[in-house]
């Protein structure tokens, strides 16, 4: 998925083939819809300016888009730095990092602090914080028009969701990711867990990215509620007794 | 037991007082070190921006950094600062002694701007009612001349930035001077004016010395300027701000009462 959406930018920069043009913080989808980041255009209107139009009515579009529907999808199905932390962690399974020491923890709260701080240094120094350091964009753009050093940013977040912290940085630090499971809060696709097929494995804990969005697994039937929960699906993919499945919030929980 | 209570309630706002206050520190550590890095990068002085682009704050605010101007343009002149070029993260800029601005008379570029960082109106003119492209009102930047290292001051004839000038006898002229040290040549020397000069970097690229002579910097850096104070007399729309400035704002120094020969005999001129 990540990677069919980057080439549908990378087609846009290097061929004729518009489909999707500029990069994450703004684009065009077939040359007339605007899509924004909306923690871009927040973080403009934060330095005090006024963003440009288009700005306003791509940043709605993807705002209503993720907060009634999707979730956060954004981080595990369209950020390209997804496929980098979960090269980390899926290398991290296979070294069995975690059985040999004690993990290490940080607060997953940090993402928060982080998300005001980028909205208050942005109104200080008068330019987007966030979109100042992020790795998000470094990569992306990295990858559309060219890295510099950037690899260099990309490797180090790398190495630390490898041997540092698991899930380190899309778990604990991205401000972005933060803003998103801000406002997937009410979205209407949540992944579904039915304790009747569960056999206590635990796998789904163990892939998932974000495991303490579900308390309930073998507990009772629920919905994944927490906005923390990126939507991938690795935890349906690895179930072996269909246990989990993506569902709807209106529907109720124990059909 | 009431005591009791009391003290659990008690340690809990200790803990979270605590807590908070942990949090308070860490935020304000990150936060300086970030904000160090976010000014550091604002801070980037010779960042030449695409036409049309508004003041270098205020562009760095408003740019989104999706770098469709960058897609837009047809020279690939236009590039995303990345990390390690010294640019603001994201933000299209140039550097005309590898790729100059071609000035395209569409402006593909500000078309493209999504964020309004690249202002239409200042490149546009109005014709007939409607607005119209004129990549001419654009400032990018202005060229400057370093008198040493430009061969035509050494009296050698190179016309090569002058040549190269989509302005040229506008932005460029070609000024004739005596050469003094042969005393029978005349020297043909490239002189800006800033007037015209779109700051686009076809004489930075054109020029022959190995690094360029006439170079293009933003004009924030090379401008000076005279503040309010002067008024031009002679200039009609000038002379209107002083309209509404009443006598009591002036100031004039009072005469000496002392006779000018007296003052050439002052201690402080003698020495005595």
């Amino acid at each position: 998925m990540q990677l069919s959406i980057l080439l549908l930018y990378i087609l846009a920069r290097h061929t004729d083939l518009d489909i999707l043009k500029g990069d994450l913080t703004f684009s065009e989808l077939l040359g007339v819809i605007p899509f924004a980041d909306p923690y871009a255009v927040l973080q403009i209107i934060a330095t005090g300016s006024i963003p440009g139009k288009s700005l306003i009515i791509g940043g709605l579009i993807i705002l209503l888009f993720y907060a009634l529907i999707g979730g956060r999808v954004f981080c595990s199905w369209v950020c390209p730095m997804n496929i980098v932390t979960d090269s980390a962690s899926a290398l991290r399974r296979k070294l069995k990092i975690d059985q040999d020491d004690k993990p290490t923890r940080i607060s997953r709260k940090i993402r928060y602090w982080a998300l005001g701080l980028s909205l208050i240094l942005s109104l200080i120094f008068g330019l987007a914080a966030f979109e100042s350091i992020s790795p998000v964009s470094i990569l992306h753009r990295g990858i559309i028009y060219g890295f510099g050093y950037g690899w260099l940013v990309v490797l180090a977040i790398f190495l630390i969701d490898l041997f540092v912290l698991k899930n380190g940085f899309c778990g604990n630090l991205c401000p972005l990711g933060a803003f998103y499971a801000f406002i997937s809060k009410f979205s209407v696709v949540r992944i579904k867990h039915i304790k009747e097929k569960c056999n206590l494995c635990m796998d789904c804990r163990v892939i998932c990215p974000e495991p303490h969005v579900l308390p309930m697994i073998g507990k009772h039937d629920a919905l994944v509620l927490s906005g923390e929960c990126n939507n991938c699906g690795r935890c349906i993919e690895v179930c072996k007794d269909d246990s989990m499945m993506f569902s709807l919030r209106t529907k109720s929980v124990n059909k | 037991m009431i005591v009791n209570l009391a003290d659990t309630e008690q340690k809990k706002r200790r803990v979270f007082l605590n807590q908070l206050l942990k949090s308070i520190g860490l935020a304000t550590v990150g936060g300086i070190a970030w904000g160090g890095l976010v000014d550091k990068m604002a801070s980037a002085p010779l960042c030449l921006r695409p036409p049309g682009a508004l003041s270098e704050r205020e562009f760095l605010a408003k740019c989104v950094r999706c770098g469709l101007c960058v897609q837009a343009c047809p020279y690939d002149t236009l590039k995303l600062g990345s990390p390690g070029d010294d640019r603001p993260l994201g933000t299209p800029y140039f550097i005309p002694r590898q790729i100059p601005c071609y000035m395209c008379e569409d402006i593909p570029c500000v078309e493209a701007c999504p964020s309004g960082s690249l202002d239409k109106a200042s490149v546009s003119r109005e014709e007939n009612g409607k607005l119209v492209w004129d990549i001419k009102q654009s400032r990018m930047g202005i060229a400057v001349l370093d008198r040493q290292s430009c061969v035509a001051f050494w009296g050698l004839q190179c016309e090569a930035c002058y040549r190269a000038c989509p302005l040229i006898d506008q932005a460029i002229n070609l000024k004739y001077d005596r050469n003094v040290r042969t005393g029978k040549h005349a020297l043909l020397l490239p002189k800006i004016n800033p007037e015209f000069c779109t700051g686009c970097g076809l004489c930075e690229r054109a020029c022959i010395t190995q690094k360029p002579s006439i170079f293009v910097l933003p004009f924030s850096v090379a401008q000076g300027e005279v503040g309010t104070n002067y008024i031009k007399g002679w200039d009609e729309l000038d002379e209107n701000r002083l309209k509404g400035v009443t006598e009591e704002g002036t100031f004039q120094t009072e005469r000496s009462k002392l006779d000018p020969v007296d003052y050439l005999n002052m201690d402080d001129l003698t020495g005595e």
